[in-house]
């Protein structure tokens, strides 16, 4: 029997509790004596809080409490910001849990009615009669930081909330010698992750002992204690933050949340069990968005076709507070990517974090990566436009040659390892480029707008280093650990700080332990997402966990190993540098079919009979893995396109991507997580968007208006890897949550503007709906 | 999500139905739920009264009406669409059903809690005023039938009298030889007509003989493209000829066009006539 | 203001008194305690609260308890006994045609009316017939691949 299945696409461990219904939720969780939470929402973009009036709200059937901002004073703290840019002239002002005086977006939270029923709590929202003054309102997040656009915050002139820089060579002079310079001006649109489960809280206090437990939807239970602790002042150890099934985040669920706050308060405040679940259309207003940044950039070259420069002005909008991580998203994880998969010597970008009146932004899936993506890979189409070469043949000049341990880029950070062109001559080959671009000229040539996009990129994940998050503001580590835990029968439990929700790392680490000590991989159980039964870590997000989770695992695997063959050498009476290991058994080299296996020598620790002198009993070892470095994973994708110029519809034909995650554990997994996040990075190209009329009331405010990838819009696509470990990680592994989704949103944009290359179109704001589409292709045909 | 409390009755039969409605201020009546429900979800509606009419036999079903077909008001979409008798009578009635929605909302929309909503973006009031359909409707003063012309008269308004109720809707059996077709720019959310058009064309010696063409999603109503039926009347059916046409249809919008944040006035109505030319050549195609 | 409703489940009746109001998935997940069914939304787009009403597939947040008083349900629960699972179960596992899992449930119950309806859909078919079930995590194509296994299991092809 072989024990191996590292590498394999095995089923996941974790689907029988899911596709049979069984798995709990935080909504499912039910517990004696429970009340309801319902939230009252500002329905005003920025107005004065003149008078609230509960009394009648407080007096409705089954209502328990009625609480306003007024009473969480000396309870709660302020809503932490917990990425700190240094050098960046970062503003922090207050953000209360429950808005005292001033409401600053459209779901600003402004009451809390707690009662028997989430009925009865929704009837009594609306008797709370609040008196709004209507204040001014900015949504644009360029227009928000001119001098004159309305104030969010007393103390944040021109709204601007940090200024953060990035620059390696000499942008200046490179633009001043180049041969072709090409500029644009990209939006990307203010996004809605949309998990399928919505955010929920479960809060239960006791205050004899001063615990407090809270189940959370949240990517990172320890954080989640961390900052509770903080808002609360019920300190760490007595408080339990408990992650059940949690249904997908995509980095809406890492942010600490006023209404975790509020739930807790309301439980400590009422002894009794409290539940908050939001609607899907609260989601749409009180739930952290993506993206939302305007970027005036600008690329130079040489005539040769070389790239020699890069500039950016980004504005990129925070919404109306600064949420937990929001300013790394538009600095650290954006700015350092300027180089892209290129050798670009020369960069230098300014970017603005500026408050406007709309739900905060925060990290969603990709986190700044897809917005540096799209607009270099934009300005790469542009640049091979305007020196009339193909941008395949463009972007293969420009790549930054194979590599295999480090390579330097001009914002300063250092690549683990990379085969750029591998991945590119792999798209091209799959997509038959050649036969593609003679088809499009063949329905060129029949008036068809046919187009051809493609995206080389590469991403800054395997988050990371904690000196380095330390110093670039990080207030926290991005280490992990891990407990591996033999049990006498020889089974195993391994206990994690992060906590995935729906990427199968109960199945990728339990084949990582597999590996590691040859035991069966359904004698494997990965335990997480309960701060009182796991060790600390720090989450699940930025396609870290497989890495630095896994790392974790695989040190305290041959921690177990090496004891093992200690224990082994003791019970074999041999010398520990006489015992050889294979696939889980251990014996004295040249007899082994005298083998201890490890499941032998996890009875004989736990037992105990017979230990060697000094070796402590159990089988059992933890380890904290901090990454060295960042991992960069990266690829090639390419789609075709048909626009209709009656309509401007946008028909997706077919997508090819050919991703590098390094050594892949579970390559079923790892497909999955592409199609996922191909679709979710189409889906900003072609119909996601947050929109808002003048005051700041969101148009897109259910399903019904922002418009969702659905099965029936889409093709099949067609998914291909090359494999480059990662070259200081002890299994080699890169990440890849995230891949897809960072490719996908400049590889659709390009394609539809190839189409529409031969009417003069350059540009249209994202998302590319029909209309759009239609209007700029009716201005190029008037001359527009 | 939580609609709020209202005070329930089951009817058992249409004449209990409309007395529920007449003694109850404000009383709303539930079918299949689909419209009404959404909205007292999201308390955009909260009806004091509800009155159920889902159980009352006399409301459901399809049966031949003459040369044509007789739809009760509790007849889901689904049902519509897979009617033997609707598709070989008023095959473009099936053809708009099987597009209302999703699977799950086919299931359970009925045509009777459709047309009462009349909500423009529908898909079956455009269909139904092309097909000439009747809306019958019982209360207090009898019953009577509504051609579908008449019946949608604004946004979300219709020609049924405080109390009155959708009993079933009577549908002409389309011509024979007639070539009919619904064809539908889908919103990619909602799922509902951005722009719809409903054509039913005969042809005769390789001319046109007669048009009904109709287009929902643009106006607050269903409008009759009466410019394009004229331009269409003893005109040839070739491709240019049927692009003619449709392209006549911007004559025929009363300057109420609606747009939103997907869809402008103007986009809807140059939609339109992509759309009246698509439905005309696939009416024209499957005629004979 | 209650109603008397009863509603059989699964093959067990539940029954109780409930607010008019109350919606169909509130009573399946709060007085039958079967939680497979979820709410993702409120305006009747992402059919996770997918249940087969009657045998044919609705939205339990858009049907009110009371409306389906006297009705048959049955929820992904019902499917099979949590050991030998349904073939769409199976497929879906065999395909990773889930990944948070929260929308599986929905999909599979509209999925086995697809099966019903025609055991041999398309690819195309079956992206149609799951147009009102959103997923967020797999961009669809292993669910598609999973309803195709499925039907294959079941006998067609």
């Amino acid at each position: 029997m072989t024990t191996r299945s590292f590498g394999s696409g095995i089923r996941r461990r974790e689907d029988p509790r899911l596709i049979t219904g069984k798995a709990p939720y935080t909504d499912d969780i039910k517990l004696p004596g429970m009340v309801h939470a319902a939230i009252l929402r500002s329905p005003h973009a920025h107005a004065n809080i003149k008078s609230i009036d509960t009394s009648a709200a407080a007096s409705q059937p089954g209502v328990v409490a009625v609480y306003t901002g007024a009473d969480t004073d000396g309870v709660l703290a302020g809503m932490p910001c917990a990425w700190l840019i240094p050098g960046s002239d970062l503003k922090t002002p207050e953000h209360p849990a429950i808005a005292k005086d001033r409401v600053r977006y459209v779901g600003d939270a402004v009451a809390v009615v707690v009662a028997g029923t989430r009925y009865e709590a929704e009837d009594a929202l609306e008797h709370i009669e609040v008196e709004y003054e209507t204040l001014g309102v900015v949504i644009n997040p360029k227009a928000a930081a001119q001098p004159g656009a309305a104030q969010l915050h007393d103390d944040v002139e021109n709204n601007i909330a940090f200024t953060w820089a990035v620059a390696g060579g000499d942008a200046d002079a490179a633009f001043a010698a180049a041969d072709v310079t090409v500029s644009d001006t990209i939006t990307l649109p203010r996004l809605i992750a949309n998990p399928m489960e919505p955010r929920s809280a479960v809060a239960s206090y006791m205050a004899a002992m001063g615990e407090l437990t809270l189940w959370s939807t949240s990517q990172n239970p320890h954080i989640a204690r961390f900052l509770t602790s903080v808002v609360t002042g019920v300190p760490e150890h007595k408080i339990r933050v408990i992650a059940p099934e949690v249904g997908g985040g995509f980095g809406s669920k890492i942010p600490y949340y006023p209404d975790e706050a509020i739930t807790a308060f309301c439980a400590m405040k009422l002894g009794v069990p409290v539940k908050w679940t939001e609607t899907r259309s609260e989601n749409y207003l009180a739930t952290t968005q993506g993206r939302d940044h305007v970027e005036e950039v600008e690329m130079a070259a040489t005539s040769d076709g070389t790239i020699t420069g890069l500039r950016t002005t980004v504005y990129a909008g925070m919404g109306a507070y600064l949420s937990t991580a929001a300013p790394g998203v538009p600095t650290i994880l954006h700015g350092l990517m300027y180089s892209g998969a290129y050798n670009i010597p020369n960069i230098s970008g300014t970017i603005y974090g500026v408050f406007n009146n709309g739900t905060p932004v925060d990290a969603y899936r990709g986190a700044g990566r897809p917005e540096a993506t799209t607009l270099i890979e934009r300005l790469v189409d542009l640049t091979a436009a305007a020196l009339d070469m193909d941008p395949a043949e463009f972007r293969r000049k420009n790549l930054i040659p194979k590599f295999e341990n480090g390579h330097d880029v001009a914002t300063g950070i250092i690549y683990d390892s990379g085969d750029y062109e591998l991945t590119l001559n792999t798209c091209l080959a799959n997509a038959d480029y050649e036969g593609l671009r003679a088809a499009q000229a063949a329905a060129r040539a029949e008036g068809r707008l046919v187009g051809i996009g493609m995206a080389t990129w590469v991403e800054i994940c395997g988050l990371g280093p904690s000196q380095v998050a330390g110093a670039v503001g990080f207030q926290g580590g991005l280490w992990e650990s891990a407990i591996v835990r033999f049990h006498p029968t020889g089974k195993v439990n391994v206990m994690v700080g992060s906590s995935p929700h729906g990427q199968g790392e109960e199945t990728t680490f339990a084949q990582i332990v597999s590996e590691e000590l040859g035991v069966p991989v359904e004698d494997v159980e990965i335990i997480h997402g309960d701060t009182d039964n796991t060790p600390m870590g720090w989450g699940t997000y930025g396609s870290r966990t497989t890495v630095v989770s896994g790392g974790a695992i695989a040190f305290a695997s041959r921690k177990i190993k090496e004891k093992s063959k200690e224990l082994a050498a003791h019970l074999l009476e041999a010398a520990v540098e006489d015992i050889e290991y294979d696939d889980g058994r251990f014996f004295v080299r040249g007899s082994d079919d005298q083998a201890k296996t490890i499941q032998d020598i996890a009875l004989m620790a736990n037992v105990a009979w017979s230990m060697p002198e000094g070796m402590e009993p159990g089988l059992e070892a933890s380890a904290f893995y901090d990454p060295p470095n960042f991992t960069y994973p990266f690829g090639t994708h390419l789609a075709v396109v048909e626009v209709n110029a009656e309509t401007g519809h946008i028909d997706l034909q077919n997508y090819w991507a050919v991703d590098d995650c390094g050594v892949q554990i579970n390559p079923m997994i790892v497909e999955g997580q592409v199609h996922g996040g191909v679709v979710q990075g189409v889906g900003p190209a072609l119909w996601e968007g947050v929109v808002y009329d003048d005051n700041g009331q969101p148009l897109t405010g259910t399903m019904q208006d922002y418009a969702l990838p659905r099965a029936d819009l889409l093709p099949d696509i067609n998914v291909a890897s090359t494999t480059t470990p990662s070259p200081h990680h002890p299994l080699g592994l890169k990440g890849v949550g995230e891949a897809g989704t960072i490719a996908a949103t400049p590889t659709v944009y390009n394609a539809v503007m190839d189409a529409l290359r031969p009417l003069g179109v350059n540009r249209v704001d994202m998302p590319l709906t029909p209309e759009k589409v239609w209007r700029a292709i009716n201005d190029a045909k008037n001359g527009g | 999500m939580f609609p709020s409390q209202f005070t329930y009755h089951r009817a058992a039969s249409v004449a209990e139905a409309v007395e529920l409605l007449n003694g109850n201020e404000g009383a709303k009546l539930l079918a299949g739920g689909h419209s009404l429900l959404p909205m007292m979800k999201l308390r955009l509606a909260s009806p004091p009264t509800l009155v159920d009419i889902g159980q009352v036999a006399e409301l459901k079903g399809v049966s031949a009406d003459g040369d044509g077909v007789r739809i009760g008001a509790l007849t889901t979409h689904a049902e519509i669409a897979g009617s033997a008798l609707v598709q070989e009578r008023a095959p473009v009635l099936a053809e708009a059903a099987s597009r209302v929605g999703d699977p799950a909302v086919r299931n359970r929309g009925t045509i009777g809690g459709n047309v009462a909503h009349g909500d423009p973006q529908s898909d079956l009031p455009t269909v139904l005023t092309a097909l000439g359909a009747t809306i019958n409707a019982a209360g207090q003063n009898g019953e009577r039938g509504i051609a579908a012309a008449d019946f949608f008269t604004g946004l979300l308004e219709n020609a049924l009298d405080d109390g009155e109720i959708v009993t079933s809707v009577s549908v002409p059996g389309v011509a024979s030889g007639a070539g009919t077709a619904y064809v539908k720019f889908s919103h990619p959310a909602s799922r509902y007509s951005v722009v719809g058009a409903a054509a039913i064309v005969s042809v005769a010696n390789g001319v046109c003989s007669s048009a009904s063409v109709v287009v929902g999603g643009v106006e607050s109503t269903p409008t009759r493209a009466a410019s394009v039926e004229a331009a269409l009347a003893g005109s040839g059916v070739g491709a240019d000829a049927l692009a003619a046409a449709a392209s006549a249809v911007s004559g025929d919008f009363q300057g109420d066009a609606m747009g939103d944040v997907y869809a402008s006035s103007e986009y809807r109505q140059a939609m339109a006539g992509v759309y009246v030319r698509r439905a005309l050549e696939a009416a024209v195609a499957r005629g004979g | 203001m209650s109603v008397p409703v009863e509603i059989t489940i699964n093959g067990r009746v539940f029954s109780g008194e409930v607010e008019p109001r109350q919606l169909l998935v509130h009573f399946i997940r709060e007085n039958a305690g079967l939680t497979g069914t979820k709410v993702g939304c409120d305006t009747s787009q992402c059919g996770t609260c997918t249940v087969q009403l009657d045998g044919a597939i609705a939205k339990s947040c858009t049907v009110l308890a009371v409306q389906a008083s006297g009705s048959t349900v049955n929820t992904i629960e019902g499917l099979s006994d949590g050991v030998d699972l349904h073939p769409l179960q199976e497929a879906f596992w065999n395909k990773h045609g889930l990944q948070c899992g929260f929308c599986t449930p929905g999909m599979i119950m509209a999925s086995e009316e697809l099966l019903r309806n025609n055991p041999s859909p398309s690819r195309e078919e079956i992206r149609h017939a799951l147009e009102g079930n959103i997923c967020r995590c797999t961009g669809y194509q292993n669910i598609v691949s999973a309803v195709e296994e499925a039907a294959g299991a079941m006998g067609g092809s």
